[in-house]
């Protein structure tokens, strides 16, 4: 991971437009959004209306993606699942941006005991991955789609402190920096001007892959039961009700895992095409 | 180098044991009194005393923390409620499943991965290339339980090939209780191959243009031979940290996939010790996962100091 501390920025945007990836990426992601957006004003039918006599049937016009094992509209509980998804992706990613990126930059700038701390600390938090620290919370307060985000988050802690603290120890290495210092800022001070603005860039790129490891991570988690509780609809949740019947209707376990995928490969995409934008040292190491 | 080494084994201790905290504090003290927890709020007064008394809840967390990380370094562990057999001997059975399974799908991950990794490097801004690039992003994208639930619907459902779910256990004969762990190994490796065979071709791309290379070839050797003497040799190296994470990973992916083929595993356990709320099988379950990511991070570090002495400073 670098910075883009002391590159020219000019053309960013065309380059962006180069990249392939980046418009895949934009596309899915944009439509997800919209989906989810959309979702909270208007769906085809209610997310929970049940109407057995109606199961498992094929595309039609009133229900442009079938219907599930209780009749329920697919589409409109895949819809409510993405904005499902975005949630979790948003506050999870926040949790570990927020706290994650303060321990990181207060590494970088403190140094000596702080900085071991952080670090030893970081390492003790990766031994637990996202979904047996997950397990570990929802044996205690019981399964539900906040305690999986809390869970998610907390794994995400680390991997922004990491991330944070490298970059930002880069940038304290340049002359500007320290020349901050010698002027008479408080290292805060350099941190806000000069620090944080340099590892946006970088910090950007890891939020959209770590958007997309808690989608995957909460879809497992809502697979597994400790996730999001029925009926609210989520995809993980709509795979494991799919297990039973899928031998009688395949699109029942088809459609939800595609959701996840495609989520997952647009937000995937988009920040490895904002990663080659925005750091050209990397871009070499990628398809020219 | 033995002073690095016991300086990594002294943060390996400390990292364990903060962790077992962590564990003991959020199963045994968050929840106040643990034996409500496990028998539920309408659980007779008599019955939690002896709950409270057999799980030695009586006396202070501090003492009860100690006893469990004595137990634990001297071989013995708690009983489950559950299953009335100390933790240790439920582990062990599982981990014959566990174990199998993970190093299985970490070998299908590296054999798909390294030849398109470096086939893709060879090829690079080829359609080869591009294809191995989709395919490892296809490949990432794709959540693992997803995978296994279509490929039960594909290998085992519509052509019959593969047991859907279960295992027959070792007893059944090694080709048959192998042939019942092939669609979930297969699930586990994907998302591993994707990454790996990105850092592959990342690797092999990097070392393609370093001076030995350039040496080997205007010395005439042969193409294939630099490539996989010289090349992939040197490549292997940060291969090697990726394919030790990803055991890691590949436990933890395994709570999910012995999920979905109901396989007897470690992975299982857990999830059945949380529905249970069997919290002495939990935390052991938990604290086991938890080292092995840690021991087997440190082995990749320490393998990673003895090849390339580079890194020994500054670490």
């Amino acid at each position: 991971m670098s910075i883009i501390a002391d590159t020219t920025r000019r053309g960013w945007k065309s380059q962006l437009l180069r990249h392939p990836n980046f418009l895949i990426g934009t596309v899915l992601t944009g439509m997800l959004i919209l989906v989810a957006l959309v979702s909270l004003v208007w769906t085809p039918h209610a997310f929970d209306a049940v109407a057995i006599t109606q199961r498992m049937q094929g595309p039609s016009a009133a229900h442009w993606l079938g219907t599930d094992h209780f009749g329920r509209d697919i589409a409109t509980r895949l819809m409510i699942g993405a904005s499902n998804s975005i949630m979790v992706g948003v506050v999870a990613v926040g949790i570990g941006l927020v706290i994650g990126v303060s321990l990181g930059l207060l590494a970088a700038a403190r140094g000596g005991w702080v900085d071991d701390l952080v670090a030893r600390g970081s390492d003790v938090v990766f031994a637990f991955p996202a979904i047996v620290s997950a397990i570990l919370i929802t044996a205690i307060f019981g399964p539900g789609a906040v305690n999986a985000i809390i869970a998610i988050g907390i794994f995400n802690v680390p991997v922004f402190a990491r991330v944070a603290r490298g970059a930002a120890r880069q940038v304290w290495g340049q002359e500007y920096a320290r020349a901050g210092l010698a002027i008479g800022k408080s290292p805060s001070a350099v941190t806000r001007d000069h620090i944080l603005p340099n590892i946006a860039p970088v910090l950007i790129v890891q939020a959209t892959i770590q958007f997309a490891v808690a989608i995957l991570a909460e879809a497992a988690l809502a697979y597994l039961g400790l996730g999001t509780q029925p009926p609210a609809p989520s995809w993980g949740r709509m795979l494991f009700d799919a297990q039973t019947f899928m031998t009688l209707d395949p699109k029942l376990a088809i459609l939800p895992g595609l959701a996840i995928a495609l989520a997952v490969l647009g937000l995937n995409l988009l920040g490895d095409g904002l990663r080659d934008a925005l750091d050209p040292r990397l871009r070499t190491e990628r398809i020219g | 180098m033995l002073t690095y080494l016991a300086r990594r084994v002294l943060v390996l201790l400390v990292t364990l044991l903060v962790a077992s905290l962590a564990i003991f504090i959020v199963l045994e003290v968050l929840p106040g009194d643990a034996a409500l927890l496990i028998l539920g709020i309408e659980a007779q007064d008599d019955t939690l005393a002896a709950l409270r008394t057999q799980m030695g809840l009586d006396r202070p967390a501090a003492l009860r923390y100690l006893a469990w990380i004595g137990g634990l370094a001297s071989g013995t562990t708690g009983i489950s409620h559950t299953y009335d057999v100390p933790v240790s001997q439920l582990i062990g059975e599982r981990l014959t499943l566990t174990v199998p399974l993970a190093l299985i799908a970490l070998l299908v991950s590296t054999l798909i991965a390294i030849p398109l990794g470096m086939f893709a490097a060879t090829r690079r801004g080829r359609p080869g290339d591009y294809g191995v690039m989709g395919f490892s992003q296809i490949g990432m994208a794709i959540p693992n339980f997803w995978f296994a639930i279509l490929s039960i619907l594909i290998f085992a459902v519509a052509l019959g090939w593969f047991p859907a779910s279960g295992f027959p256990g070792w007893d059944a004969g090694l080709g048959t209780a192998l042939w019942a762990l092939v669609l979930p190994a297969l699930s586990l490796a994907l998302p591993e191959a994707a990454i790996l065979a990105r850092v592959t071709r990342t690797s092999v791309l990097d070392t393609l243009g370093a001076d030995y290379v350039r040496t080997a070839r205007a010395k005439g050797l042969a193409p294939r031979r630099v490539l996989w003497g010289h090349v992939l040799r040197n490549a292997l190296i940060p291969m090697t940290t990726i394919i030790g994470l990803q055991f890691a990973f590949l436990l933890a992916g395994s709570i999910v996939i012995e999920a979905v083929f109901a396989l007897p595993g470690v992975g299982r356990l857990i999830f059945q010790a949380v529905s249970q709320r069997d919290l002495v099988v939990l935390r052991d379950v938990i604290l086991l996962l938890v080292t092995l990511v840690v021991v087997v991070n440190f082995l990749v570090d320490v393998a990673y100091t003895a090849i390339d002495p580079r890194t020994r400073r500054g670490s």
